[in-house]
């Protein structure tokens, strides 16, 4: 990983993109806030996941061969999300194994950092805490614990929060039950685990739950409100500059 | 295996439903996954040993055809008869061969998953054989009248007052007794006079061995060394795929074994059987034979990803460690082998078109591979046989039944959604029409993938601005 590189791309996500905006310009702040230069080309779009997961991968090449394009320039290719970051890193390679595209695949790959990896280990991020005493909880999600194994970045940068007491779910690494398109092919599964999930969250008495990935955050946090439960799901780069402003 | 449809959607729906059987398997899974914890505390060992497991495994694989035939050479040297069963039907004629050549009536079995694939016991008892199982989870189920839930422990979904209910109710003259130790004396009582009254043992096989002719049984309760040695026939039954090459193979896949399955360094018994009975020897069977099963095993060796689903050594700990397995159990899936192996073997050898839909019963989470002790790449088998449920082009290696889910409607929707995703400016179109009707879509008809949605879980709702359209306006730079 470079060391305090002068620019980096900023890879938004699709879903971010579309429904929470937010979370993405609390990612680009903390970096621009650390005197890095974001690039956020408007050419990109979704990493592919949907597709390659669902078993279309030549839709899902259609659409990575875009954003290969859109972040063409040597940049590292910052992304608030461990799951789409897990498709850039790990299954672009994949995809284009046997493509023309299959060195420059690679080279891309190289290039991806998740959003919260990056803050620690390029940035040495240092954090002060502004806000009031709270107790939060994390979620994990399962490509940023499982394929890029970033869970420690996050949960560091949260440590360093002097009035925030992180309380550890009790199956912290079990999957909510998204999946993508898991989670309407078998809602009825789907929704068995995200109940389990949201006693747990409940459980641990937190005013709100963070994770790193909102494919997890919009399934927790739409059942956390389907049962009118006070307790939002954030995402950490929100959280972070709120607790830091 | 079975030839009728299962249902999945009606299965998942009344396993979740069933508050006790969701109580005693996360219970189990807890307990087994706890203990695998305790003996591979240390991962970068556990890295180390299951490398070496792949490893073996990969090296059996890739010399597959000559190993099983030294295997058959060797136990061939060693008085052992070797049968090669193309598929179910073929082995269930093999059993029933020698069987009846001995004039025999009462069968005893050790446990195993492939005589559960064949479906041996239905196939005797319609002919009037008994097949009695002697494992006590499968003694339980078998009372049951039930199939295993798990393929090592295949009365998991039942807890202590239930197994107590049902020997009280099923085994003549048994006071109720919820005592474990009781439980096990009165099962013990039932099977010893069982052993003795065997005429044929049937047992599967953990390993074979090509370079001795070895054929090694993992087991707990001592009932695999009683089925294979207390009657005068025993009939080893194995997927060719349990092929090692040589002795010193064992080992360390033992120790994966019983490791990842129970947390046990080793089991309470381990049978390494390279004969029959020898002269001047005065116990152990007179005839063994070994069945060798196919059953589709050849087709996936012959693709080199789905190859990687045969270097499993069935320890069932990726059914332990899957929050959809823990939710469900074994019986929802309908199929001898449930779990994430199950959702990659079983539509392989079925086909897709019956059992493709175990594929999507997957959030991809990766706890399977994650602890899997011979590195079996779960996820990327679930997405190929996913593709494979939509592409209809035949090639060499395709699976079979492959396209059946091949709709126009599906297939527009992709080609539309990489369309759109793959053009920048129809992207932007369709971010802003989503930020307009975003907010008026909670009040729309929840049909489709919405009302799956809607049941558990709130509709987010599209922003009103993307972050492209806001990372432009704050001037943040696009090259």
């Amino acid at each position: 990983m470079p060391t305090r590189p002068e620019k980096v791309y900023f890879f938004g996500t699709c879903l971010i993109d579309l429904c929470y905006p937010q979370a993405g310009m609390a990612g680009i702040e903390l970096l621009q806030r650390q005197g890095i230069q974001v690039v956020y080309p408007q050419s990109q779009s979704c990493c592919g996941q949907p597709a390659y997961n669902s078993g279309f991968p030549d839709e899902a090449r259609k659409v990575a061969r875009q954003q290969l394009k859109a972040f063409a320039k040597d940049y590292p290719i910052i992304i608030p999300s461990g799951s789409c970051g897990g498709m850039l890193k790990h299954h672009y390679p994949k995809l284009f194994a046997d493509q023309p595209e299959a060195a420059e695949a690679r080279r891309f790959a190289d290039r991806v950092f998740e959003w919260s990896e990056f803050l620690v280990k390029a940035l040495d991020l240092k954090l002060e805490d502004r806000g009031p005493p709270t107790k939060v909880t994390w979620h994990s999600s399962c490509s940023a614990l499982r394929e890029m194994k970033v869970i420690e970045y996050a949960k560091s940068l949260l440590r360093q929060l002097q009035n925030v007491e992180l309380i550890e779910l009790q199956r912290e690494r079990e999957c909510c039950g998204f999946g993508g398109s898991f989670s309407v092919k078998q809602a009825d599964i789907s929704s068995a685990m995200v109940a389990d999930k949201v006693a747990d969250i409940e459980q641990t008495g937190a005013a709100a739950v963070l994770s790193g990935d909102y494919g997890c955050l919009m399934h927790i946090g739409g059942a956390l409100k389907h049962r009118n439960s006070p307790i939002p799901a954030k995402h950490v780069a929100e959280f972070l500059l709120e607790r830091t402003q | 295996m079975t030839e009728i449809a299962v249902d999945f959607p009606k299965n998942f729906k009344k396993a979740l439903g069933d508050g006790q059987l969701r109580r005693n398997l996360r219970a189990a899974m807890d307990t087994l996954g706890l203990r695998r914890r305790t003996l591979f505390s240390d991962p970068e060992l556990f890295e180390q040993l299951r490398a070496r497991g792949d490893a073996i495994r990969q090296r059996a694989l890739r010399q597959l055809p000559e190993l099983l035939e030294r295997l058959e050479q060797k136990c061939t040297e060693n008085g052992i008869q070797v049968h090669w069963a193309e598929t179910p039907a073929d082995a269930n004629a093999v059993f029933l061969e020698i069987i009846q050549r001995h004039h025999a009536t009462r069968v005893i079995k050790g446990k195993s998953m492939v005589s559960e694939e064949v479906h041996l016991n239905h196939f005797l008892h319609e002919r009037g054989i008994e097949a009695l199982e002697t494992d006590l989870g499968e003694y339980i189920i078998q009372l049951e009248h039930e199939t295993p839930s798990h393929i090592i422990v295949p009365a998991i979904h039942k807890n202590r007052d239930q197994i107590a209910k049902l020997f009280h109710e099923k085994i003549p003259n048994t006071p109720y007794t919820e005592v474990v130790e009781e439980l096990n004396a009165i099962a013990r009582q039932v099977l010893r006079e069982k052993f003795f009254a065997g005429e044929i043992g049937v047992s599967g096989v953990n390993f074979a061995v090509a370079e001795t002719g070895t054929l090694c049984l993992v087991e707990n309760e001592g009932n695999g060394r009683m089925c294979t040695t207390a009657p005068p026939v025993h009939i080893a039954i194995m997927g060719i795929e349990k092929v090692v090459e040589r002795l010193e193979d064992v080992p360390p896949l033992l120790r994966l074994l019983t490791g990842s399955a129970t947390g046990q360094l080793i089991t309470t018994y381990f049978n390494m059987i390279s004969s029959p009975r020898k002269p001047g020897e005065k116990d152990g069977p007179k005839e063994v034979h070994l069945i060798l099963l196919d059953n589709g095993r050849s087709k996936i060796w012959a693709d080199p990803e789905l190859r990687h689903t045969l270097k499993c050594i069935r320890c069932g700990t990726c059914l332990n460690h899957c929050p959809v397995y823990t939710r469900l159990g074994g019986h929802a899936y309908g199929y001898v082998y449930p779990g994430p192996i199950g959702s990659i073997l079983t539509p392989q050898i079925e086909g897709l078109k019956n059992a493709g839909a175990m594929a999507t019963a997957s959030t991809f989470c990766g706890a399977c591979e994650e602890v899997c002790p011979v590195k079996i790449p779960i996820t990327d088998i679930l997405r190929r046989l996913r593709t494979e449920s939509y592409d209809k082009d035949e090639t060499p290696n395709s699976v079979k039944e492959h396209g059946y889910k091949s709709n126009a409607t599906e297939n527009m929707t992709w080609k539309g959604w990489a369309f759109s995703n793959a053009t920048p400016w129809i992207n932007a179109v369709s971010a802003k029409l989503l930020g307009l009707v975003g907010p008026q879509l909670p009040k729309l008809p929840a049909v489709g993938i919405v009302k799956q949605w809607s049941q558990s879980r709130a509709l987010p709702s599209f922003a009103t601005k993307s972050l492209h359209v806001l990372a432009k306006e704050k001037g943040i730079a696009d090259e």
